[in-house]
């Protein structure tokens, strides 16, 4: 078995016992990143050189005697829309295309804090605006089950890289799906924690109240090792949460049996694809037999869960671009005056998918319109929460699809922002509720993987964990890796 | 048709605080550009606000000495517009639920004592520094950004329409700053910007309770600008409605050396600032036991002091207000009154002599020991000196930081008295002025003053006056 096949627990293991060296292990992935990224195209940028020397460091910590942290040489992926001091950061935008931001995500503060090399900065729909990673102003990345489809998005760069093991683990961001669709579209574990679980110190954001950066891994022990390692307070985001982080990794083997299990009306059922709805079935059908309480919760307000959610990305995220003026870093174009100087490396910065969403935003927040779309959407997303909260009173954990199909074709829903949103269905009523939830890969569909959704009350990522750890264990098919027969055939970029 | 003018003022005040509102940047003024900054008041991708707990204190201290209500729960909010000086293409500010409600001020108006009533304080962050190449920005070619500013703590006061002359709001605006330098909030440097005001004003048929249309003048940069513009602008608006004319509201600049304002953008075009809740920072709680900490911690304020002066020192209530009004000064009093029981004539030392010999000589009040001030009107009090030395002494007192005692010593300044040393100088003077003699006999009293101060300027100044004049008269008799 080559390194780069590995899970980071396993590596983790080989490292402590010194079998391998990290800076060998950053090598294996380096070397898998050149010979399969030309296909997939999930880096933007491979930081290769700081990888090494991070690993290099770590070596010599390890030969010191030094105690260090389990996960330290395993190396990690980085979507690019989380900042890394002198390593290039473009949110996959025309805006941010040389940008070396002088500061670290406090994210990448911790893993260079605890000896993870960094390998590189993956590919994302432009500033996480969209999911299927086709509005990257520089490529598309593709999907290794079937590389006419999309990986999902807008952290889909991140799940190709560790879906291909050329990472083996990846940091993703997730405002209303962006880590647990393409981890479901890619066969991967991906956590969206609670809000505030994590720092959103340096991720640049898409929208802040609803932003999280989270784990995307091959399986449930390994998301819990890099959840374990980016959670906690920070004194830099005032959202964060100053609770202690748990031990993730050691819950894993609870029982589940006892555990109440809730199965949401909304999102399964009708109008999503028969084999995502039979995974669901049978997940359940597994947790049923091994002792879990399962019966059924509607959440009444689901319905008005996306266009909420369009209201309320849509407004902060027109504010939270308007600093991309050129004046002071990032792309910037001169104009006879300063308003044609904003406008002009405004024009230039982003693509029509950010201008699209800057536009609905701006007009969302105008004072002619914030009472009829911006107001509502607050009292909506109070409704919801509080669906999630009652609904927390009767369950331990609610389940649901992920998604409605799995992987569509490049292009299929380009140019059609109310179908992409559909694919959001499942992602967005928890997020606006800023509850945990779990994309767990579980069979598949038409020879595409697909995940069943779970979603814990705040702070319960164990439980959520733990179920995913479960399933793992009844898996129906063998391997979760993609066959990546295009490297025989050739015709990489 | 006689016109009254409405007038509220919107005051933005610099708090102070080492570090800006929401990163640790310095706050220090007049260093080299963009030299305190950092990639969050910076408006850098990524980078979040953490809120300057100090800031919030002293404007809940400023808020509680102007009787405001300070809310439990008040809420930050973007304020979006584009500016080069805006690193983030928003504001953080409040909007709809400002940091404190209501309040008032009571002012001492020339017609009587009356409340300025308060809508609000809130909270919110200064911009950066913009210094054109031009005329203005649309004009310049190009121009330069200074970011040490963005991010100062700003705390923003907006009274409700109850001041109705340019002296009235000059008045006010004079308490307020008192007030605020009192409290310790802020330095209130007019002329280093940490202290800006914006009126808007309107008129209205006297008696009338409806409010007119109202103009909002700005680029006011004193106290003086503030009232003149309001006075200007109240004239203009009095010919366009005496001439039958609707008044448009428009912001308008004050033009200091044309001495007046000139409409500058007609206000129905105003930008439309978006404000929505700023999600990166929590509501801003202030529990009730917080507040009165806070409460606790408040210096006595000046209407509080110019009573005491009054009852204390039995000082007049105009004097009480003049000497509140530097407190460094009625503080320098209160210290040398512990020592010194003649409080009004200590009062008249420290308000007259002192203040004009420090102006003349340059010196700062700090440097100026109460002790020495004291030692010194002991001299006089003990008759060791007179009057004129004492002015003299202060002078050099002040110069030279030095003892009065010891100067007078040195100098040879003691008080020449008794008849043995006056006499023959006495005699001196009327040997050489028989007109003089002749003249007092006549009953001009003119003529014995004449004649005291030949002897005076014959002791250079060092006797005293009441003794000469006495000998004079034994003499002349
Ligand atoms: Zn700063």
């Amino acid at each position: 078995m080559e390194l780069f096949e590995m899970t980071a627990a396993g590596l983790s293991r080989l490292l402590q016992t010194e079998e391998i060296s990290a800076v060998e292990v950053v090598e294996s992935f380096l070397g898998r990143i050149e010979k399969v990224d030309p296909y997939v195209k999930a880096f933007i940028t491979v930081s290769a050189e700081q990888a090494l020397q991070t690993a290099a460091a770590v070596d010599r910590q390890r030969a010191g005697g030094e105690k260090l942290h389990p996960l330290a040489g395993v190396p990690v992926a980085v979507k690019d829309n989380i900042c890394t001091k002198g390593v290039r950061t473009t949110c996959a935008s025309r805006a941010l295309e040389n940008f070396i931001p002088p500061y670290e995500a406090t994210v990448i503060a911790a893993l260079h804090r605890l000896g993870l090399p960094v390998l590189g900065k993956t590919n994302l729909d432009e500033f996480a605006a969209g999911a299927s990673t086709e509005t990257s102003a520089f490529f598309i990345t593709r999907n290794p089950w079937d590389r006419e489809r999309v990986p999902g998005g807008s952290s889909g760069g991140s799940a190709v890289a560790v879906s291909t093991g050329m990472a083996p683990l990846a940091l993703g961001s997730d405002t209303g799906g962006s880590i647990r669709q393409p981890a479901a579209f890619c066969g991967l574990t991906g956590l969206r924690p609670t809000y505030g679980r994590v720092s959103r110190y340096g991720m640049v954001p898409l929208a802040s109240s609803l932003d999280q950066v989270g784990p995307l891994a091959m399986d449930a022990t390994d998301c819990a090792l890099l959840q374990g390692a980016i959670a906690g307070y920070d004194l830099l985001d005032s959202t964060s949460l100053p609770d202690e982080v748990p031990d993730y990794g050691a819950q894993l083997e609870k029982p589940v049996s006892g555990l109440r299990l809730g199965i949401i009306a909304e999102q399964q059922g009708e109008g999503f694809d028969p084999e995502i709805n039979s995974a669901v079935t049978r997940a359940v059908r597994v947790l049923k037999e091994n002792g879990v309480i399962v019966d059924e919760i509607s959440l009444p307000h689901q319905r008005y869960a996306l266009s909420a959610y369009r209201s309320l990305v849509s407004a902060e995220f027109s504010s939270s671009l308007g600093r991309f003026d050129g004046v002071r870093y990032g792309l910037s174009q001169p104009g006879e005056n300063i308003n044609r100087m904003f406008s002009q490396s405004r024009g230039l910065s982003f693509g029509p998918a950010v201008k699209g969403r800057i536009l609905l935003g701006t007009y969302i927040l105008s004072a002619a319109q914030y009472e009829k779309y911006y107001l509502p959407a607050g009292r909506a997303r109070t409704l919801i929460a509080r669906d999630y909260s009652e609904a927390f009173q009767r369950f331990d954990l609610l389940v649901g699809a992920v998604t409605a199909t799995p992987a569509f074709k490049i292009g299929a829903k380009r140019g059609d922002p109310h179908q992409m949103a559909l694919a959001d269905l499942c992602l967005v009523g928890n997020a606006l509720a800023g509850v945990p939830s779990i994309s767990v890969p579980f069979g598949a569909a038409g020879g595409l993987p697909v995940g069943v959704q779970f979603t814990a009350p705040p702070l319960r990522e164990d439980i959520l964990l733990r179920v995913a750890y479960f399933l793992e264990q009844h898996r129906e098919s063998g391997t979760i890796r993609p066959r990546l027969s295009f490297l025989e055939e050739g015709g990489g970029e | 048709m006689v016109y009254e003018a409405v007038i509220g003022l919107e005051i933005h005040v610099e708090l102070l605080t080492r570090s800006k509102m929401f990163c640790g940047c310095s706050t220090a003024f007049g260093d080299k550009p963009n030299t305190n900054t950092c990639p969050v008041c910076l408006g850098f991708p990524g980078t979040l606000p953490v809120l300057n707990r100090q800031a919030v204190a002293l404007a809940v201290k400023a808020a509680l000495a102007l009787q405001g209500k300070v809310q439990e729960k008040s809420i930050f909010a973007r304020k979006n517009y584009f500016y080069p000086d805006l690193p983030k293409a928003y504001q953080i500010s409040q909007h709809d639920r400002p940091l404190s409600r209501g309040g008032f001020l009571e002012i001492n108006f020339p017609e009587g004592r009356r409340r300025v009533h308060l809508e609000r304080i809130h909270l919110e962050e200064e911009a950066g520094k913009l210094i054109h190449a031009g005329d203005s920005i649309l004009e310049a070619d190009y121009s330069f950004v200074d970011y040490n500013r963005a991010g100062i703590p700003l705390m923003e006061i907006v009274t409700l329409p109850d001041l109705h002359s340019g002296e009235e709001a000059r008045l006010f605006l004079e308490e307020l700053r008192l007030l605020l330098l009192y409290v310790g909030v802020s330095d209130c440097k007019m002329e280093e910007g940490s202290l800006r005001c914006d009126a808007n004003i309107s008129l209205r048929p006297a008696g009338s309770s409806e409010l007119g249309v109202k103009t909002e003048v700005k680029n006011m940069n004193s106290f003086r600008a503030v009232e003149q513009a309001l006075e200007s602008e109240a004239r203009r608006q009095e010919e366009i409605l005496s001439a039958g004319g609707r008044v448009i509201p428009a912001t308008c600049h004050w033009e200091g050396e044309e001495r007046r304002t000139v409409p500058v953008r007609e206000k129905g075009a105003s930008a439309d600032y978006r404000y929505f809740t700023e999600p990166d920072l929590p509501p801003l709680m202030l529990e009730a036991s917080l507040v009165e900490q806070l409460r606790a911690t408040l210096p006595e304020l000046p209407a509080q002091r110019r009573e005491r002066l009054q009852e204390e020192y039995g000082l007049e209530a105009s004097e009480a207000l003049m000497i509140s009004s530097t407190p460094p000064l009625a503080n320098f009093f209160e210290e040398a009154a512990k020592h010194y029981r003649d409080y009004r004539h200590l009062f008249h030392w420290i308000q007259g002599d002192l203040v004009y010999q420090l102006r003349e000589t340059g010196t700062s009040l700090e440097t100026v020991s109460p002790e020495l001030l004291i030692e010194l009107l002991e001299l006089l009090d003990k008759g060791e000196i007179n009057r004129p030395v004492a002015k003299e002494l202060l002078t050099a007192v002040l110069k030279k930081g030095a003892s009065p005692k010891k100067l007078v010593a040195s100098k040879n300044l003691g008080r020449i008295s008794g008849r043995e040393t006056l006499e023959p100088l006495v005699a001196q003077v009327l040997d050489e002025n028989p007109e003089a003699i002749e003249s007092f006999l006549q009953g001009r009293k003119k003529a014995l003053a004449f004649l005291v101060g030949k002897v005076m300027a014959l002791t250079r100044g060092r006797a005293d006056p009441q003794e000469v004049s006495q000998l004079l008269r034994d003499k002349i008799k």
